[in-house]
């Protein structure tokens, strides 16, 4: 009995070495990490400066065309488009993070709780996933913004909500996997209390899977918030969010078609970035 | 290696499924367009030779009219003398889509409160007199009308021959039921406010309907728009519209849109041309614009002024002055709008040349209070009390006056599918922040913004426009204290003393006098930020001709035909 309880403790996942070694450098990895890094770096940097001011309008400006002092070109209001999409990089980048962060710690809590312990609390949870489930989620997303009104925190608040089923799953289902595991089986022989299993042991284990999964939630967020600002019932204009620069620029597609352009190709520029990076890891070290 | 070159394939088999999908979806559409232009032409063609051998003894009558009221048939107009039976006979036939912003609120013409229901109800109902497109009253299911010396007589003979869509021909007995229900003397609540004046209804004879009122009123004669629906009909009228107008009902979808067809037995000889008028309800204007380009709607009459420049060429693009009030409206019950000088402070800050440049390509005509310059014999300019670009050290003083001096949070509510105002509360709040004002947009549905604002009262700003008719008291009417309609809360004694005055007034020079009173006093009070009566940008497919633009919120579909 040289070992410690600790080591006894170990968990498998934790001999798997350092975590340089781990880094999956794959093509779509490494294109997905210049791309999200792009997009996120201006995203950040727009939250504290930008080349010119977002909302200020100049009537002289209105519709030029992509040029050396305006990369992107100008809006409607005569305001740089650029600047913009960086401060609506930066809005909806924010606002999925937030999302993902809500609906993912939410989707872990209770998926965790159910997949280990099962039983009724299981059976009710997963019913009223369901029920979430049976809705399109657009529709459920704009049932909850009529209640709350829109703007910032309720497009937060009802996309968390939404969310959640997705991540309840997936992490029920990996518990489920593994509450009968060997590895887990010793813990609990060993006097492991539920909880230090629950969040120690089991859920390190899932992280590849659940990684995944908050990367694809994470793109469906930004297509989502860019979806209700289009609607207007997202982030409120004069704010710069890609989906209501989106949404304006729809009606000058024959005028100033750069609008439109630059908007969505940021929009999928960012999605794409993220499908790369998550599909790097999950191919793992395949390359 | 093996994965990754499966991920190859399965990219090329995505690829493949897309540009199918693509060429499925794009043949579908191609194929659909066809088909119902056939379907269209064919059925104009054989609604053409009906009427052209049912109708030949009206022809001639149909072309006559259709001369005098159609302006700009330039192009047709010498053919049509030379070969007038034939060329009118085209005309005749077709069916049409119209785009139109937002659902009806009601089938029931007397309790439709909406400016865009009574744009498509016009089409279905008339009153014992209409509007016609110089802003003028001319006579409908009435074919003559006296007024007594002293105002309170009003005399009708009824038109020979009007008949309902049932086809049962127009009687004093509907008349007098269509005059008391809207007055309130069928069981006591006026549906139409200005007509609950009418004291009695009386029938002199088969043709005649005399009507008495409590209170002259020069502008009363106005209300008899109000339409006439058969006898005791009612509350069927919300499920089965029955009118004497051009088109009769078909049909209406919630959310989609109403469906209308010719009337055959319609009064004016020869009209209407169109077989068939849908309205379609369109909640955003980039897609009707889209819809536009893709041929689905024949006409929309809301574009915004980039749109119309895109329209330019491929569809009749018109501009015409709209019969609307567009203003900042400012809720004078909350802090700290209820400052006279917090108001004034906002009226001198708004630049509204810059507004009418960003948002309505310089076409709108700027107001600063609530009274259109169509009225002219009542509109009196008031645009030098705070001048049309920004005065911001003006506002700044006056804020600093009210105490305001480092500004405040102010949250505009607006229904966001009207990108007009949504853009002009864009423009509104940049320049709010010159006074250190903290405007934020709320972006609302438009049942949300009606319960809530303007019913519900609940609200510290809202950008809309109010649509006026030909009669000055209309707007001016909503700004009395106690009045309904008052949803910005306006008080002001001195007003409402006037508005009384100017009621009573029956000599028009000193009814004028006191509505530009009114205006002073709602433009010095900085009731609301008055901004401009937009121009409305209407898109006309080329094939359509015959379009009348009214200087009231109508869509006249009676005089449109088609030319190909």
């Amino acid at each position: 009995m040289g070992r410690t309880f600790r080591e006894m403790e170990r968990t498998p996942r934790e001999e798997g070495g350092s975590w340089k070694d781990r880094i999956p450098w794959n093509k779509y990895f490494l294109a997905g990490l210049v791309m999200t890094g792009l997009a996120l770096a201006l995203g950040i940097l727009g939250l504290f400066w930008t080349p010119y001011s977002t909302t200020a309008m100049s009537a002289s400006e209105k519709f030029d065309p992509p040029s050396l002092l305006h990369i992107f070109g100008t809006d409607n209001f005569g305001r740089d488009i650029f600047s913009r999409v960086m401060k609506g990089l930066g809005t909806t980048i924010g606002i999925s993070g937030l999302v993902v962060l809500f609906s993912g710690s939410a989707g872990i809590l209770l998926g965790a709780l159910t997949g280990y312990f099962g039983g009724l609390a299981d059976e009710i949870v997963m019913r009223v996933t369901d029920a979430v489930n049976g809705f399109p989620s657009i529709l459920l997303t704009l049932v909850i913004i009529s209640l709350l009104g829109s703007g910032r925190q309720n497009v937060i608040i009802s996309l968390g909500i939404v969310f959640v089923p997705s991540y309840v799953r997936i992490v029920r289902s990996e518990y489920l996997k593994l509450r009968d595991a060997d590895y887990i089986r010793r813990a609990r022989l060993l006097g492991v209390k539920d909880v230090r299993i629950l969040f120690v042991h089991i859920l390190p284990n899932i992280f590849s899977v659940f990684w995944v999964s908050v990367m694809i939630g994470f793109n469906n967020a930004i297509l989502a918030e860019s979806g209700m600002s289009y609607l207007g019932i997202g982030v409120q204009p004069p704010e710069a969010s890609l989906g209501n620069m989106l949404s304006d620029a729809q009606g000058y597609l024959q005028a100033a078609p750069w609008y439109a352009l630059s908007v969505g190709l940021s929009i999928v520029w960012v999605v794409l970035g993220f499908s790369l990076f998550s599909e790097g890891i999950r191919r793992g070290k395949c390359e | 290696m093996k994965r990754c070159f499966h991920g190859k394939k399965s990219l090329c088999v995505l690829l493949v499924t897309a540009l199918l999908a693509m060429a499925v979806l794009g043949g579908c559409a191609d194929g659909t367009g066809e088909s119902s232009e056939d379907n269209s032409s064919k059925e104009s063609t054989v609604e053409s030779t009906q009427t052209d051998s049912a109708e030949s003894g009206e022809t001639t009558g149909a072309d006559a009219s259709g001369e005098s009221t159609e302006p700009e048939g330039s192009e047709s107009g010498s053919a049509e003398d030379a070969a007038s039976g034939q060329e009118t006979g085209d005309r005749y036939g077709g069916s049409i889509v119209v785009g139109v912003q937002q659902d009806i609120d009601s089938l029931d013409p007397h309790k439709a409160t909406a400016a865009g229901t009574k744009e498509i109800i016009f089409n279905i109902f008339e009153g014992l007199v209409k509007p016609d497109e110089n802003g003028n009253l001319i006579n409908a299911v009435a074919s003559d009308y006296t007024i007594s010396e002293d105002g309170l007589v009003y005399t009708f003979t009824l038109r020979d021959n009007v008949k309902f869509h049932n086809g049962n021909v127009v009687t004093a007995e509907d008349v007098k039921y269509s005059l008391e229900r809207v007055s309130g003397l069928l069981d006591g609540t006026p549906l139409i406010s200005t007509l609950s004046t009418i004291k009695s209804v009386d029938i002199l004879d088969e043709k005649t309907v005399q009507v008495t009122v409590e209170n002259a009123n020069t502008e009363l004669i106005y209300s008899f728009v109000a339409a006439i629906i058969p006898a005791g009909s009612g509350e069927d009228e919300t499920a089965d519209p029955i009118g004497t107008g051009p088109f009769s009902f078909v049909s209406y979808k919630p959310q989609q849109g109403i469906v209308l067809a010719k009337n055959p037995d319609y009064w004016q000889e020869g009209l209407p041309y169109l077989d068939q008028v849908e309205f379609k309800i369109i909640n955003s204007a980039d897609t009707a614009l889209l819809e536009l380009q893709g041929g689905t709607i024949d006409f929309y009459a809301y574009l915004t002024d980039s749109q119309a420049q895109a329209l330019q060429g491929s569809h009749q693009v018109i501009s015409s002055p709209t019969n609307m009030v567009q203003a900042l409206f400012l809720n004078n019950a909350v802090e700290p709008l209820n400052d006279v000088r917090v108001r004034q402070a906002i009226s001198y800050a708004l630049d509204k040349e810059s507004i009418n440049d960003f948002v309505g390509g310089g076409n709108g005509t700027l107001l600063s209070s609530a009274m259109l310059p169509t009225l002219k014999e009542y509109y009196v300019d008031l645009n030098d009390t705070y001048g049309t670009t920004a005065n911001v050290e003006k506002a700044k003083e006056l804020m600093a006056d009210a105490g305001y001096a480092d500004g405040f949070d102010m949250e505009i509510a607006i229904v966001s599918t009207y990108e007009f105002h949504m853009q002009t509360g864009e423009v509104i709040v940049e320049q709010l922040k010159e006074i250190g004002i903290n405007a934020t947009i709320k972006g609302m549905e438009n049942s949300s913004w009606l319960d809530e604002v303007y019913n519900g009262r609940q609200f510290d700003a809202t950008i809309t426009a109010l649509t006026c008719d030909m009669t000055p008291g209309y707007l001016m009417n909503r700004f009395q204290t106690e009045s309904s309609k008052n949803f910005i809360n306006f008080q002001s004694a001195e007003y409402d003393e006037i508005y009384a005055k100017a009621q009573a007034a029956l000599d028009p020079d000193e009814k004028a006098g006191y509505y530009k009173e009114l205006q002073k006093i709602l433009c010095d009070q900085a009731g609301s930020v008055f901004i401009q009566a937009p121009a409305n940008q209407t898109a006309i497919s080329s094939k359509l001709e015959g379009y009348k633009f009214y200087p009231v919120y109508v869509q006249d579909m009676s005089t449109v035909y088609i030319t190909e």
